[in-house]
């Protein structure tokens, strides 16, 4: 339905704790200009601009897009920016998508970035609320009790969590943009560091970082003639839910699986396992990647944690998840689902250098956001549908 | 390019302060009604996007809290632009253009009240050679009522009948918060807030929430006898310093008027999303927009200014007055930013 | 230039005065009273406490009153073993979600007086109050949950429900 949508150029920042080398500005257009060469295009090139990032707290500049549109080549464009919690990175990916799917522009830059160094993202993310108890201990101590539920209800060994960190932070070093290169990661480092939220530990959990991603979006004709091969968006969904009400099933959240058929339905998905050849899901405490194979299909209810296990999602096994090292290697909020996106096309184009999946057609880029309650997905693929 | 039309529009009473009533509060009998008003159900509404901004609300991921009242079981498609809520629509238009979704629920909403809006809007400037002097709104907006009156041959005269024109036409509006008889002269001989701005040619500090319905081809037209089909959209920006941009005029409202092909055809009306006096001359001009043109019948910004829902008011009003068969062609008009540096255009007709 | 200026400090300070909203608002009061005040939705009749005026899943607002006993079942946990930016609770801590006798949704608080490694899903627990005269319109009027004693209860599935 509508026009085709095909990634023609992809640009990262190298994430880091801080990069106190740029401004905002800066750090947005090193993505921008990344991606803008990738696809051997101009700023005027560009119609329109869609931008995405987390809350505002995080940079201390309220509704970022007016400061940047000079430094993202957007004056006399339009402009937008999307804002969904954690999932953000992705649903301006969709939001992106759309506008070349609904034939209004020909080509679109869209850019989702997090400067989190700037301000305080600690504080940003667990200040005190008016009207609740300050027991709020970070996102770790709001998804713990969540883990530990899939781990008993599974009953999961308790090793899983640990080798998703481990086999994440062994493909960050085949990424050259990762914030976390830890060159003498082992399974014994990851057990013996601190535990931070019971079963959750220091490096299983993914790091505060600055940085941005961008990608150009073309339509079809265009994409065709872009220098290096396309990702072509073969669908692309988003779901919502309430943060809690009674009986919320918050483990194997329903949004999740309603926008995984709903994209999949629309990429001609009926067995993801099979089908999906490289996917970049969203996981920023380890054990996410089984709850989200169950919750995506890639595994039976309760058998996830046994693809993790049998070594099925390293770079070298069948299902591979987060070549790229994922959000546990680099986390600019803002950003982490964009990354998602863009790792998953990287993937299908055949550019993902060192952390290339072979032969990779179809990839899936997964986000999601606030208590488990924003999901947003896009299939790509080297094909044309 | 498929036929998008509003068909239903609502807003909560605009108001200075809403007191106990939690944004959540705000709009839930909001959505109840111009769902109803639509015929559709949240369920059966293909795609939800709303617009707010989480300083203006002095709390991160403050749109999260407003899904609470939407009732969004089973999940639905949704989405939010931390920006007026006529720029969620946009985004909703834009799905609907796809094909994928015949209809969709656009809602904006905030409260001014809850922080000091002139400095809270001072955020919104570079962060490192502006926003840290704290130039707050009102005074941005005088430079650029000063560069107008200066360039021009707009006088303060001009703006006092700009207020007192908006105040009298809220009389009609039962939603607006400011409104009255006032007489420019008497207007003209108070002080001056920041000069050369008065109280009057400023916007009121306002907490509300406006709702509307979109919907797509034969689903307009079941739904509405007379839908106020969306002819034409478009949004520009221009640079963001304000010593690189010509303020007198507006040229991203320019250059998105013409790509929403206003000069098309004859206008009935025009709501304007120009919180200051001044800026609704600025706009007028950029728009081309003739005598006998009834410009916000509603009262527009100055007699109501709910942040991140006024722009999407301005469209709601302006689709209103279509359907009800008092106008056959409208624009309507949104800005973003300090002294209009976004701006956003919709064409309306009827049949 | 010697020292090229590389960081700047750009202070901001806001004062915002925030609206708990009038289900909240009788909830805060409720606790001042010692009350546990929840609501039930008037389409699913499920009783969801904190108050909070608005059955999320229904989209309906909720005014039937319903208080709760201050006793009820961990339905899930987490030890914390950081501590929380200006909070008085030092780790390691035991957060819970708790489902009050009655109500349909679990309240989030803390569980102490119990080795954390001992606290399990389906543990019976109390509120333990802070003294009458320092009680204001906050749940931190509540200290803390500890074990009840009485036998575990058997849970059915979900999480944070």
């Amino acid at each position: 339905m509508g026009e085709l949508c095909g990634v023609v150029g992809i640009g990262q920042t190298k994430y880091a704790a801080k990069r106190g080398d740029l401004s905002i500005a800066g750090l947005v257009r090193e993505a921008a200009l990344r991606a803008l060469e990738d696809a051997d295009l101009e700023w005027k090139d560009v119609d329109a601009v869609v931008i995405g990032k987390a809350p505002d707290m995080f940079e201390g500049v309220m509704m970022p897009e007016l400061y940047l549109a000079d430094a993202l080549g957007a004056v006399g464009k339009p402009m937008l920016r999307v804002h969904t919690a954690g999932s953000v990175g992705g649903s301006t990916s969709v939001v992106a998508a759309s506008l070349i799917q609904a034939g209004i522009h020909d080509r679109v830059l869209t850019v989702s970035f997090e400067k989190q160094s700037d301000s305080n993202a600690m504080w940003a993310l667990s200040s005190k609320q008016p009207f609740s108890p300050h027991i709020n201990a970070g996102a770790g101590g709001y998804f713990a009790p969540l883990i530990r539920t899939y781990i008993r209800r599974s009953k999961a060994p308790d090793h899983i969590g640990m080798l998703v960190a481990l086999k994440d932070r062994l493909n960050a070093l085949k990424n050259p943009y990762a914030h976390l290169h830890l060159e003498d990661i082992s399974l014994q480092k990851v057990e013996s560091s601190p535990m931070l939220w019971a079963p959750i530990r220091y490096l299983e959990s993914c790091p505060s970082s600055d940085g941005a991603c961008a990608m150009v979006l073309a339509r079809e004709a265009l994409a065709k003639d872009a220098p290096r091969p396309p990702a072509w968006v073969l669908g692309t969904a988003m779901r919502t839910e309430p943060t809690m009400f009674a009986g919320r099933e918050e483990v194997n959240p329903q949004a999740g699986k309603d926008c995984a058929a709903d994209v999949f339905s629309q990429a001609g998905i009926t067995n993801p396992r099979e089908q999906i050849d490289v996917a970049e899901i969203y996981v920023p405490f380890s054990w996410f990647e089984p709850m989200w194979m169950e919750n995506l299909g890639f595994a039976a209810e309760g058998e996830g944690w046994k693809m993790t296990d049998e070594g099925e999602t390293a770079l070298e096994g069948d299902m591979p998840i987060n070549a790229s090292g994922g959000v546990l290697s680099s986390n600019p909020i803002g950003a982490s689902g964009m990354i998602r996106f863009a790792e998953a096309a990287l993937q299908v184009r055949g550019l993902a250098g060192e952390h290339q999946i072979d032969g990779a057609r179809t990839a899936l880029g997964h986000a999601y956001g606030g208590g488990s309650q924003y999901i947003s997905m896009w299939v790509v693929s080297s094909e044309r549908p | 390019m498929r036929d998008v039309a509003i068909v239903s529009f609502t807003q909560a009473p605009n108001v200075r302060d809403a007191g106990a009533m939690n944004e959540v509060e705000i709009l839930m009998p909001l959505v109840a009604e111009a769902l109803e008003k639509s015929t559709l159900t949240l369920q059966e509404i293909g795609f939800t996007c709303s617009g707010s901004s989480d300083y203006l609300a002095g709390a991160p991921f403050s749109f999260v809290m407003a899904i609470d009242a939407l009732g969004a079981w089973p999940p639905i498609s949704e989405s939010h632009v931390e920006m007026d809520g006529a720029w969620a629509l946009y985004e909703a238009w834009v799905k609907l253009q796809h094909g994928a979704v015949d209809s969709a629920l656009v809602y904006g909403f905030g409260k001014s009240s809850s922080g000091e809006i002139r400095d809270v809007l001072a955020l919104q400037l570079d962060p490192y050679y502006v926003a840290p002097l704290w130039p707050d709104s009102v005074s941005l907006a005088a430079l650029q009522a000063r560069a107008l009156l200066e360039s021009s041959a707009y006088s303060e005269k001009d703006m006092a009948e700009v207020a007192a024109r908006n105040r009298r036409n809220a009389r009609s509006n039962p939603k607006a918060q400011l409104s009255g008889d006032f007489d420019s002269a008497a207007l003209l001989a108070e002080p001056y807030l920041v000069s050369p701005l008065r109280k009057h040619d400023c916007p009121p500090i306002t907490d509300g929430a406006a709702v509307v319905v979109l919907a797509a081809d034969d689903l307009a037209r079941r739904i509405s006898k007379r839908p106020a089909w969306i002819r034409g959209i478009d949004h520009r920006i221009e640079p963001h310093s304000l010593g690189v941009r010509d303020l007198t005029r507006s040229p991203s409202t320019e250059l998105a008027a013409e790509k929403a092909g206003v000069a098309r055809g004859p206008l009935d009306l025009a709501e304007l999303h120009a919180p200051f006096t001044h800026q609704e001359l600025i706009l007028r001009d950029a728009l081309g927009l003739k005598h006998g043109v009834d410009i916000n019948p509603s009262g527009g910004a100055l007699a109501a200014n709910p942040i991140m829902a006024a722009g999407l008011a301005r469209i709601g009003e302006a689709a209103t007055r279509i359907s009800g068969g008092l106008a056959n062609r409208a624009v309507a008009h949104a800005t973003s930013g300090p002294c209009l540096q976004q701006n956003l255009v919709c064409v309306l007709e009827g049949e | 230039m010697d020292n090229p200026i590389e960081e700047i400090q750009t202070p901001i300070r806001l004062d915002y005065r925030y609206t708990a909203g009038g289900a909240t608002a009788r909830f805060l009061r409720g606790l001042k009273e010692g009350r546990i005040l929840g609501q039930r939705c008037p389409s699913c009749q499920k009783v969801i406490v904190p108050a909070r005026g608005a059955c999320a899943r229904c989209g309906v607002a909720t005014k039937e009153e319903i208080e709760l006993p201050d006793r009820g079942t961990v339905t899930t946990f987490c030890v914390v073993h950081i501590p929380v930016p200006g909070s008085a609770v030092k780790p390691p801590f035991v957060c819970a979600t708790i489902k009050l006798d009655g109500a349909d949704i679990g309240l989030f608080h803390l569980v102490s007086e119990i080795p954390p490694d001992e606290v399990r899903p389906g543990m019976r627990v109390k509120a333990q109050w802070k003294p009458r005269e320092e009680w204001d319109c906050t749940l931190e009027n509540i200290r803390y949950f500890t074990p009840t004693g009485e036998p575990d209860v058997e849970l059915e599935g979900s999480a944070h429900a």
